[in-house]
């Protein structure tokens, strides 16, 4: 969609520790269609960042391809952004990581990019544990190629053109839960004040940190018999938590109502504050939060919030025991070994 | 004993061992290997392995040249045979007046009789059983019982085998005294029941200076930890594996921090090559340099991302270990067919920068400069090496660095000269020679930031779907392209003004017998002026070489004439002028191969008696 957004701000809009004011973390022009979830995502990025004070320039965006994967140049323009190939944002943000360990990474993917063309990458860095937020802005459908199933429609949801997906859907929740992902969130576009707090909580995160964010296509599948449309989603969310993330100046406040509170310690000294809504289920451990997503799966609800999460986490550069400096700022003396000891190695081969 | 025809072979014979594979015959028959090396004398093994652990044929040929000649030789002067599995053709392929070592515990059969050929027997399995009770030693000392005799008929010192054995066995000394006693029962049968040495032996040289034994992909490993990279990812295939193997063992000895006892560099083992090469590419667009290693197959399947790092004009490197193609092909088999694949990867309008490395000291330099010329240039570069370069021992010059030699990190703005710029321009064509100036994520807070795409920009990284400005974009590359004509390391030309109106140009692998056969042909007065290629493009002196001369050889190790095609299409060379030679069959050229097509050509009478 284009249309021409005002250069004009408020001069009384609030600034961040760093003194930036919230526009300083917007991107250019969304060209996606108007009332597209993912734009309220992007907003959910936007707004986390300003938040927690973070400098655009420590963050890097990847991305695939797909109407998800254009999103980075719609958020922090101030950020280097990697818009990479179909399907292989995971190894691209691998490399990335592995050569800066001190950048924030926000991976944003689609359904398509994720849970086909790139399920292979998608699986292996949730194996690696690599410190990353990923965020999946889930809409079932192709947007760019007007509306092809994805692999992760629903078995019986109806597309615009009014065929029925016949095959099994793909759940990225659980599939992550089930990899080892440290970190698994859901979450609906539509759901700002459920969003954010969990964005802000994943960029916390000491390793994989998955959002998968139910984003409908208002274009392709936002119609009826689809489980993938505003309306759907809207009455079939079932968030499992509320989630505050202090340090926060303020409370974060929530549309739902309390219930126990549960504090998570993050490595950093930071605390998610857990409102559970259900007290049979536990979200520091696997098995029970595999539990919840395989019943609300069986009553067709969507289960939303941090489902699971291993505040223990050791991310890739920990279990390789990478050093703490940042690779790509090590000069000749520290990488090269230089002549004396090529001798040696020359002497070890006659 | 059968007669040979000619004087006694000082120094120069071939020697073949057939093995069955995952018997521990390697390091034997390297020990075997290593000890004509440290004689002094010029000797090249090629190991012919199957695509397996256990279980089938395996063969290590060893080819001993007191003229230095270190590119295969047809035609065996010795056998050792000790695999039942491949006894008919091990005795078929021995010259006639040659030698054929075998087990003789069971009797030989008698299709296995030649009358033209010298048989060896000696008892090794019967040796060992009386003198060995443990059934892996058994089965270990028959090959340096084997060993033991070699050295007795071929006349090689066995002090030289105490000191290899001391320095194979440092901190397990237990075992020198086992293997030194099953290397002399191999000398004792010998002496007691053959006339020894034999016409073809050894004779102690000083020919090798400072030379070092080494295989193409420990080099390269060492060249990338030299060359600084400090992020590799790969996928196990043969024959590169141990090329990232190699990195990963100098790197945890040369680069850990002292202090932290933390890696200096970040190895991850890819869950295929796309993934592999994606990570090189997000490693180089973060600032690291970063390599891979693999063969043809995964060239294949890293095109999207070669494409990718070409259009978006990321540092990126990569080794191929080229192998026999198509396909699976013959994996363990050498070749030089992945010329076509790698210079053109990718769809769309794509040309990659390529360099030839013939030895090991090549692949160590050539690794790091490809680190360099990476940055420098801000595209893939590719290191075309070959499983003969490899994965064989080479008698190489030793590695050498400079230690005044610093990284070249190419075009990339630092803080302060984003500071001063008014607005920066990813793509822009500031010094005209089509090479951008880039910058790295997280260095400055406000200028240099803009999003990487493989879709089409403008200069400014904005993305576009203007034809006017991706064509730009696109001429931009090409001159980035003639560009680097003038950086890739350039020919050797092996004549100061040319001696005749033929030419030959080869690359890698083939050079060793290209090198032999342009002394033969000389022996035959025959003029042929000859050019090795270290790089692709090619510059000003290839170019004029190909002008100065009628008809060029052009040596290959594939079947289409690949690097003839490149010629064709970049320099417009007319097909008629350049005459394939080519060798396809997955073993490395031969001198004589080179020779007979040469001749086949340029004096058909003169051509070789076959061998």
């Amino acid at each position: 969609m284009s249309y021409i957004r005002p250069k004009f701000r408020h001069p009384g809009l609030p600034k961040n520790k760093l003194g930036y004011t919230i526009d300083h973390y917007e991107g250019s022009l969304s060209t996606l269609c108007a009332g597209c979830g993912h734009d309220s995502i992007s907003a959910g990025i936007v707004q986390a960042c300003y938040e927690l004070d973070i400098e655009p320039h420590k963050v890097a965006k990847m991305s695939g391809i797909g109407c998800s994967s254009k999103t980075p140049a719609y958020f922090l323009v101030n950020s280097h952004g990697f818009n990479s190939v179909h399907g292989r944002m995971p190894a691209v943000a691998t490399g990335a990581n592995m050569a800066n360990r001190d950048l924030i990474y926000f991976g944003v993917s689609g359904d398509g990019d994720s849970a086909s063309i790139g399920m292979g990458q998608f699986v292996h860095v949730v194996r690696r544990n690599l410190k990353m937020v990923y965020i999946v802005m889930n809409n079932g459908c192709y947007g760019l190629t007007k509306g092809q199933d994805s692999a992760t429609a629903d078995e019986g949801s109806k597309n615009k053109a009014g065929s029925v997906n016949h095959f099994q859907p793909i759940d990225l929740a659980s599939l992550a839960i089930e990899l080892g992902s440290t970190f698994v969130a859901q979450s609906f576009s539509g759901d700002k004040t459920q969003l954010v707090p969990l964005i802000k909580a994943a960029m916390k995160h000491n390793g994989f940190a998955f959002i998968n964010v139910i984003s409908p296509c208002v274009t392709f599948n936002n119609n009826v018999g689809s489980t993938k449309s505003y309306d759907y989603v809207r009455e079939h969310v079932e968030a499992t938590s509320t989630v505050d993330f202090v340090p926060e100046m303020k409370t974060i406040t929530t549309n739902y109502a309390e219930g126990s509170v549960k504090p998570v310690k993050m490595h950093d000294g930071s605390v998610i504050q857990l409102h559970k809504l259900d007290k049979e289920w536990d979200p520091q451990d696997r098995l029970s939060a595999i539990n919840a997503v395989q019943k609300a799966k069986q009553t067709g609800e969507i289960l939303t919030g941090l489902l699971y999460i291993n505040e223990e986490s050791k991310d890739l550069h920990t279990l390789m025991g990478t050093t703490d400096v940042p690779l790509n700022t090590l000069h000749e003396e520290v990488l090269c070994p230089g002549s004396e000891k090529l001798k040696d190695v020359n002497a070890g081969l006659r | 004993m059968a007669g040979r025809t000619g004087n006694s072979k000082v120094n120069d014979f071939v020697v073949r061992f057939a093995n069955v594979n995952g018997t521990g015959s390697a390091s034997a028959n390297f020990l075997f290997t290593k000890s004509i090396f440290r004689m002094g004398i010029p000797v090249t093994p090629k190991n012919i392995f199957p695509s397996n652990i256990q279980g089938l044929p395996t063969w290590y040929e060893v080819r001993v040249s007191e003229k230095g000649y270190l590119g295969r030789r047809e035609g065996i002067d010795l056998v050792v045979a000790v695999n039942p599995q491949s006894m008919k053709g091990d005795v078929a392929s021995v010259m006639p007046g040659g030698y054929f070592l075998y087990d003789s515990t069971k009797m030989l059969h008698a299709e296995y009789i030649r009358n033209d050929i010298n048989y060896l027997g000696i008892p090794l399995m019967e040796m060992c059983n009386k003198e060995f009770s443990d059934p892996r030693q058994r089965q270990l000392f028959k090959n340096i019982v084997y060993v033991g005799a070699l050295a007795a008929l071929l006349d090689i010192e066995l002090e030289v085998f105490e000191q290899l054995f001391k320095e194979q066995f440092a901190g397990k000394e237990k075992l020198i005294a086992p293997n030194m006693k099953a290397l002399k029962m191999g000398v004792d049968y010998v002496i007691e029941n053959f006339k020894y040495p034999l016409d073809i032996r050894l004779e102690r040289r000083d020919l090798l200076k400072d030379a070092i034994l080494v295989d193409g992909n420990s080099a390269c490993g060492l060249g990338a930890v030299y060359g600084g990279a400090t992020v590799v990812a790969w996928y196990p295939i043969t024959p590169s594996t141990s090329v990232a193997e190699a990195f990963d063992n100098y790197a945890s000895e040369y680069r850990m921090d002292k202090i932290t006892g933390k890696k200096n560099y970040a190895i991850v083992q890819a869950e295929d090559e796309l993934a592999a090469m994606g990570m090189v590419i997000g490693a180089g667009w973060n600032g690291a340099r970063s390599f891979t290693a693999t063969s043809g197959p995964g060239v294949s399947l890293m095109n999207e991302f070669l494409g990718l790092a070409y259009f978006a004009e990321i540092p990126a490197v990569l080794v191929d270990v080229q192998r026999t193609g198509p396909s699976t092909g013959m994996p363990t088999r050498t070749q030089q067919s992945d010329v076509m694949e790698a210079a053109y990867a990718s769809h769309g309008d794509t040309k990659h920068v390529l360099l030839f490395p013939a030895t090991p000291k090549e692949c160590f330099e050539m690794t790091a400069d490809a680190l360099d010329l990476a940055e420098e240039l801000q595209t893939p570069i590719m290191l075309m090496t070959d499983l003969d370069l490899g994965m064989n021992d080479h008698v190489s010059p030793p590695f050498e660095w400079d230690d005044k030699r610093k990284y070249k990190r190419g075009k990339v703005l630092n803080a302060e000269q984003l500071d001063k710029l008014e607005k920066f321009g990813r793509y822009l064509d500031k010094d005209g020679d089509g090479i951008p100036y880039r910058t790295i994520p997280g260095t400055h807070p406000t200028k240099g930031a803009f999003v990487t795409r493989g879709t089409s920009r403008d200069e400014y990284a904005v993305y576009t779907e203007d034809g006017g400005a991706y064509q730009r974009n696109m001429d931009r590359l090409i001159k980035k392209w003639h560009t680097a004509k003038d950086m890739v390391p350039g020919p050797q030309v092996y004549q100061k003004k040319n001696e005749s109106s033929y030419g030959m140009i080869f690359f890698g692998t083939s050079t060793y017998a290209a090198e032999e056969a342009m002394d033969i042909l000389k022996e035959k007065k025959v003029a042929v002026d000859a050019l090795r290629l270290k790089s692709f493009p090619f510059n000003q002196t290839v170019e004029a070489f190909i002008n100065s001369h009628d008809k060029i050889f052009v040596i290959e190790q594939n079947r289409d004439a690949q690097l003839r095609s490149l010629m064709m299409i970049e320099l417009g060379t007319d097909a008629s002028k350049l005459i394939p030679v080519l060798n396809y069959n997955g073993m490395p050229i031969t001198a004589d191969n080179i020779i007979n097509q040469v001749l086949g050509v340029l004096s058909p009478a003169a051509k070789l008696s076959k061998v």
